[in-house]
């Protein structure tokens, strides 16, 4: 097909050798293998972490919110920090799945799953602290307009806070059906590769039945570019409005026009931050180093520079409105947080979000893995930093100089931010073990425009592909049946008793026109296992796929080991499935 | 109903892509054509009718927005019309900037998730629904073109055999 042209100047996505099947098997492989050590150690840390947030969560709410550290001038510090922080790296997954598709680059597919990932997960963070500062967080659905006993008493649509809560519920619910939809064929895939009952069923509940017809493609694409659209301005609006939470005030430092480009732009700077950080780590704990290349690495630490430029001059315009606009509060408010008491955190923000981005523009630096890493836990801290110079810059020296204070965070304020990141690294590992962290389907689709074998033989000037007249195989679809051609049963396997029986129900195995099958891909059979049913005469699935109880019983009673074992494991139910793959 | 079919395996896109013209231009109806991933423009080859569910989308929307505004001008206008910042509430149009934030999110709301409803039920997923791929490997590398039987079985293995199919199945279906 002509479509699947791509200029040669193009560098390939995907690096090595890689068919459509590499693609599966290489996606399959984290959720289908077992977790490893340092997988282990990462979650109990993460577990612990989460575990100490939720005790301060706890705390907090049956004492009350004075055990943080605010105080009567600054009332608002970690807690909506943190909710800004986490809200702007949530910003990340949907802006390159939803504008990424719109503007067609294909090199959003190999890390949009994982983006779109860390969105719901950091979303999920930042909805946390509004609901805590409630107070009395079994009363959120206060927040929603529902008719009540208190009379005609509603929310007040016109307050930026009630605005929050609809832009941030509507994002995470789209962003969620947005990413879900999109693993419903990968769901399948690993759904019709899994061969363990337990895997099947919980891959098959959650794929939705996914079957993959011509017709369900058609839609599928369509709902995936009108999502991205509807998407799009919605992400825009998401940090918009809680920019208004700020802007809508007159607090000097907040009053300003500028903040809902600010934001957006800090939130797309933070948030590619976060998909760096996590998928430099992912793609070699995953081995996944083909898919998320260093061409991947480079691109994402480009929009890192350009955002992180937009930032700065944010900045900078501020700095300069303030003082054109001749308004004394507005210019003390920045000239406090440039020198006042707080001066350390204004200048970590700035050397964090303006300087440490403009090494980018070197070609060597943005394209070291090591470096980016580096410079993208940089930016998230950075990006903390701005959030709290914000806020607590602007509060806490007010228009009352007598009331002027310093924050300083209690243990509940640090353990409930801890506490969050620890409850984001969870779901983030058990994602990472259970989920298909590429769209592997959309990665296929691109494979032949930008995939390095492809590639290749296009240069090469030959085919990507030849129509064979003569491979074709034709098979009557033969299902397992229980009426097999018996012939004279010769049990292999000394005269014990129930051997001769035994195979007469399951057929023999006959190497002259048949090949033995590898029995230790059913769960629960081992080598050993597997030598005592060649001994007996069992090689192939099919034999294995018609044992029943009976069978199993006999078998029990000839090896003598496990007893139960194969009932419990399902072997007919497994091997049906291993022999359907073959 | 027990019909005959007949599957034809592909492992690549571009032999589909032939074979569906090949067997559209032979005029023989095919059933169906499961795909591990998307293959552009085998909707038109195939025949198929083009989707109509961006339309949907569209409507929803517009239900949308006409909940938002429906449900502001009760709540804030008429119910209990306040005097929030000296920016009395007494009409609707005159506070409308104020509430266009809620009338876009809860449009995209409308519109997204009733969509993506639209899209499970039409093309029949939900939890619990089985999977109707007649074989494993349509999720993974291989492509499966379903073709019923009239009493033309060898006249149709001959034509897919010449189309470069992997592997050619008839089953009862």
């Amino acid at each position: 097909m002509a479509s699947h042209y791509e200029a040669p100047i193009r560098k390939p996505l995907v690096l090595g050798d890689k068919g459509y099947h590499d693609v599966t098997v290489d996606i399959a492989a984290p959720v289908e293998g077992k977790a490893n050590k340092h997988w282990w150690i990462v979650f109990s840390i993460a577990l612990a972490a989460f575990l100490w947030g939720v005790g301060c969560i706890i705390y907090t709410v049956s004492t009350g919110i004075g055990t943080w550290g605010l105080n009567k001038t600054v009332g608002w510090a970690w807690d909506i920090t943190n909710f800004v922080w986490w809200v702007g790296i949530g910003h990340a997954g949907t802006l390159i799945s939803a504008v990424l598709l719109l503007f067609r680059q294909k090199w959003r597919m190999a890390i949009n799953r994982s983006a779109e990932a860390m969105t719901i997960f950091s979303v999920v963070q930042a909805g946390l602290f509004p609901i805590i500062h409630m107070g009395r967080p079994w009363l959120a659905y206060w927040v929603l307009p529902i008719p009540n006993q208190f009379g005609s008493l509603w929310v007040n649509f016109n307050s930026p806070l009630l605005w929050d809560v609809f832009a941030i519920s509507t994002y995470l619910s789209v962003s969620l059906v947005f990413w879900w939809t999109g693993l419903l064929p990968d769901f399948a895939m690993i759904r019709d590769r899994a061969v363990r009952p337990f895997q099947k069923k919980i891959y098959s509940l959650i794929s939705f039945g996914w079957t993959g017809r011509a017709k369900d493609w058609q839609r599928f694409e369509e709902v995936s570019l009108v999502l991205a659209g509807l998407a799009t301005p919605l992400v825009l609006s998401v940090h918009t409005i809680v920019s208004f939470d700020f802007a809508t005030s007159v607090i000097p430092g907040w009053h300003t026009t500028i903040f809902p480009p600010y934001f957006v732009a800090g939130a797309i700077f933070s948030g590619f931050a976060m998909v760096n950080t996590l998928l430099i780590i992912m793609r070699k704990v995953c081995h996944l180093e083909a898919y998320i290349t260093v061409q991947h690495i480079e691109l994402m630490n480009i929009v890192i520079m350009l955002t992180g430029s937009i930032v700065g001059c944010a900045y900078i315009t501020e700095l300069f409105m303030a003082w054109y606009s001749g308004v004394e509060y507005e210019q003390y408010a920045f000239l406090n947080r440039a020198t006042g008491p707080y001066w350390w955190a204004y200048w970590a923000m700035m050397t964090c979000n303006v300087f440490s981005p403009q090494f980018m523009w070197f070609k060597k630096l943005r394209t070291s893995i090591m470096f980016s890493f580096f410079i993208s836990i940089v930016v998230n801290i950075g990006m903390w930093f701005e959030r709290f110079v914000i806020i607590v810059t602007s509060l806490h020296r007010d228009y009352l100089p007598s009331s002027w204070t310093m924050f300083s965070p209690t243990f509940v304020d640090i353990g409930i931010f801890i506490g969050t990141i620890g409850f984001f690294f969870v779901l983030f590992l058990l994602y990472a073990r259970t989920f298909p962290v590429i769209a592997q389907a959309e990665v296929k689709s691109i494979l032949k425009s930008s995939g390095e074998k492809y590639k290749k033989l296009r240069d090469a000037g030959k085919p990507l592909y030849e129509i064979s007249k003569s491979r074709t195989v034709v098979k009557e679809r033969e299902p397992i049946t229980d009426d097999v051609l018996m012939g004279e049963v010769v049990p292999q396997m000394g005269d014990k008793v129930g051997v001769s029986e035994l195979l007469g129900t399951l057929g023999t195995f006959d190497a002259t026109t048949e090949t033995a099958d590898d029995l230790k891909k059913i769960k629960g059979i081992g080598p050993q296992m597997e030598a005592t049913l060649n001994q007996i005469g069992i090689y192939t699935f099919a034999q294995v796929g018609r044992m029943t109880d009976r069978e199993y019983d006999l078998l029990d009673s000839i090896t003598e080991s496990f007893p139960g074992r194969a009932q419990r494991d399902d072997w007919a139910g497994q091997a049906k499935i291993l022999n359907n793959k073959k | 109903m027990a019909s005959k079919v007949i599957h034809a395996f592909y492992n690549d896109d571009d032999v589909l892509m032939h074979a569906v013209k090949k067997v559209k231009a032979a005029k023989h109806h095919i059933e169906e054509v499961y795909c591990p991933f998307p293959v552009h423009g085998l909707d038109k080859a195939m025949g198929l009718a083009p989707t109509r569910i961006a339309i949907t989308s569209f409507m929803y929307g517009c239900v949308g927005l006409t909940v938002a505004i429906v449900m502001m001008n009760f709540i804030m206008i008429q119910d209990w019309p306040q005097d929030i910042g000296g920016k009395p509430s007494f009409s609707y149009l005159e506070n409308m900037p104020a509430f266009v934030p809620i009338m876009f999110e809860l449009t995209v709301f409308f519109a997204a998730h009733l969509m993506v409803i639209t899209f499970y039920l039409r093309s029949r997923l939900w939890p619990f629904k089985e999977a109707e791929n007649p074989d494993v490997r349509t999720t993974d590398d291989h492509f499966l073109m379903e073709i019923e039987i009239h009493d033309n079985e060898q006249e149709l293995m001959d034509l897919l055999m010449d189309t470069g199919a992997v592997e050619i199945n008839i089953t009862e279906k």
